[in-house]
């Protein structure tokens, strides 16, 4: 099913959360809302659904305009934060709540539930009650509630803000192949690029409830429309200098460093200040052009070691490289440089060139 | 058990503190079943006479029974009064936007405050106005509406601690919103339900003062406006009466107790967990 959100605008009060966004997720695609807490992205998630009340705006489930429909008859699938299980109830009971909701009948609740603890494998589990799971378990429980009565869409509020690191990776694979097993559309909610990048079809970026860009995960990467989405992508983050462009070269004079700028940019007028992006993968000892530092903090990754570099003029650059059985101490000078089609540039308010 | 300290002292020291209380209540119950001569401690007879009552009607009274089926009529319609106004009262003041809600719960809370002696010639003479004096009905009103503040206060407290988001996932999953409460939140508060049904339950039975005011007829009697008139006679002191009486009168209590006291400790838990 398809959604769209149409000049949705939301109030707290005086405070305007979000200001008239446009949004479309496409049918049977991943879509995430990425942003920092605070800009917006659940009050979106629950709009869609249905909990929190839009104060201009509408949406569209497919052709149906579901403005003013109750949430009970929306169906729509969600995992919450907190997984949200009846603590009274068995798993088994858990699960089927949505259709007794709906008086199914007793073989169609079993064979359902049935069929849902098999996709999220939880068999086993289906007499203990949540208190008895652990976090992992619980969110499978969550997920097959969420499936259970064939909802148009699911949604998914953080929803592996509350697991541990390895049950996160194991969960952030398995939700993604659930979705692509069922085909369904979904919305994930989340402030973790890493969740962002992997989990998703399409990634939309979100600031002061404004959505910034959406892309495809990889093209978001490379080609971030500002400088906020480059440095909110991307694990380490990326580094910024700032130079001036003359004669068709940016230069950086606290640092010695004069960049040609490549062919695919617009030369800006000599004088325009000018942002660079220097992503960690991007700034290594064999590229020409040198930017010269010290070391000053090495962190070992076990497969790559990631460097902090202090420039001359006190800005930090990162570096990752692959391990190295020696790796460089804090103290060590390094020559490294960088390749500009490789760099990202901005002007003075953010955007990219 | 600790080992840093013995606990031999303690154990004697509470026996010791303890044992007028256990003699008063082992004599209770030797009194109601003998006869003692006057100025002795120890009886000389044994006899079932006190307990006449059970099968005869003490002189111009009527049966204890009746009593007894009157307090068991108060106590419970209470108790249904007090719970189902109570937990549904609070979870609208727990949960929906209603206006002047804040002022409200200090209302109920003054209300609670209220010493509700003050309020009994009022309420005499609304009962009597309205034809509910002498009444069970009357009376029972009367109770749960004084019962009621601490119920709503107690049962929001339970309200407040379930994670709305269990009420979003239930709207989310189909559900309206009088199912949401009652297959997904009632469930969560059922401790302090349960605690707050025994309290009122406890509290009705042991009521004195309204029904003797309120309904001191024979025919609308309770067991303790009963048990009090025994004694207010100045013509014929019968104690040991007095103490069998008593003692029918709180033995439901105390098996209410021996089976119900860890539910009741719930009251001033709090907790969500059952």
């Amino acid at each position: 099913m398809e959604i769209v959100i149409e000049n949705f605008t939301k109030r707290f009060g005086d405070l305007t959360v979000i200001e008239n966004m446009n949004l479309i997720i496409k049918e049977g695609e991943m879509l995430s809302l990425l942003g920092p807490s605070g800009c917006g992205k659940s009050t979106t998630l629950f709009a869609i659904c249905g909990i929190a009340r839009m104060d201009e705006g509408r949406v569209f489930f497919g052709e149906k305009d579901v403005t003013h429909t109750p949430t009970q008859q929306r169906n729509i699938g969600v995992v919450f934060q907190s997984y949200a299980l009846y603590p009274h109830m068995t798993v088994a009971q858990n699960i089927a709540f949505p259709l007794t909701v709906r008086h199914e009948s007793k073989q169609t609740i079993k064979k359902e539930v049935g069929e849902m603890a098999e996709l999220v494998h939880i068999e086993d589990l289906m007499d203990r009650r949540p208190e008895q799971l652990s976090g992992g378990q619980q969110q499978r429980v969550a997920l097959a509630r969420a499936l259970v009565r064939k909802p148009g869409a699911l949604l998914l509020d953080e929803p592996l803000a509350n697991l541990d690191a390895k049950l996160r990776l194991e969960m952030r694979s398995e939700i993604r192949r659930v979705q692509l097993e069922t085909g369904i559309s979904a919305v994930l909610v989340t402030h973790d690029q890493v969740e962002a990048m992997s989990m998703s079809d399409r990634i939309a970026i979100m600031k002061d409830g404004k959505i910034l860009q959406v892309a495809r995960p990889a093209e978001m990467y490379q080609y971030p429309e500002n400088d906020f989405i480059a440095s909110f992508l991307g694990n380490p983050p990326i580094a910024f200098l700032d130079g001036i462009v003359s004669d068709e070269n940016v230069v950086i004079q606290s640092v010695d460093l004069k960049l040609p700028v490549p062919e695919n940019i617009e030369v800006p007028p000599n004088g325009t200040s000018i942002r660079l992006g220097v992503r960690p993968e991007f700034y290594q000892p064999h590229h020409p052009h040198k930017i010269p530092g010290t070391v000053s903090f090495v962190e070992i990754q076990g497969r790559e070691n990631l460097y902090d570099i202090n420039l001359k003029d006190g800005s930090l650059l990162r570096s990752i490289q692959p391990a190295d059985v020696s790796p460089l101490s804090p103290g060590t000078k390094v020559d490294w440089g960088v390749q500009p089609e490789q760099l990202l540039f901005f002007d003075k308010s953010g955007k990219r060139l | 058990m600790s080992h840093n300290f013995k606990n031999w002292p303690i154990v004697v020291g509470l026996t010791i503190a303890s044992v007028p209380i256990i003699f008063m209540y082992v004599f209770l119950f030797v009194d109601t079943v003998t006869d003692t001569l006057p100025g002795e401690m120890m009886p000389n007879r044994f006899t079932l006479e006190h307990w006449r009552f059970l099968w005869e009607n003490i002189e111009g009274k009527a049966s204890v029974w009746l009593a007894m089926l009157n307090t068991l009529i108060f106590a419970s319609s209470v108790t249904i009064i007090v719970l189902s106004v109570s937990s549904t009262a609070s979870y609208a003041l727990s949960r929906l936007n209603i206006p002047f809600r804040k002022e409200f719960l200090a209302g109920i809370l003054m209300l609670h405050a209220f010493p509700s002696i003050t309020l009994i010639i009022a309420i005499f003479l609304v009962l009597q106005m309205i034809g509910l004096y002498n009444t069970l009905f009357g009376v029972i009103l009367v109770k749960a509406s004084l019962q009621l503040p601490l119920g709503i206060w107690i049962m929001k407290g339970f309200y407040d601690a379930v994670p709305w988001e269990i009420e979003m996932a239930g709207i989310q999953d189909g559900a309206s919103r009088f199912v949401v409460w009652y297959r997904l939140v009632l469930p969560q508060v059922r401790p302090g339900f349960l605690a707050l049904g025994l309290f009122s339950f406890l509290e009705g039975w042991s009521e004195y003062i309204l029904p003797a005011i309120l309904a001191p007829a024979n025919e609308v009697q309770m067991l303790s406006v009963y048990l009090a008139s025994l004694i207010s006679d100045d013509q014929h002191f019968d104690f040991n009466l007095f103490k069998s009486v008593g003692l029918f009168y709180a033995t439901p209590v105390i098996i209410f107790y021996l089976f119900f006291q860890d539910k009741l400790m719930n009251i001033y838990g709090g907790g969500t967990k059952g």
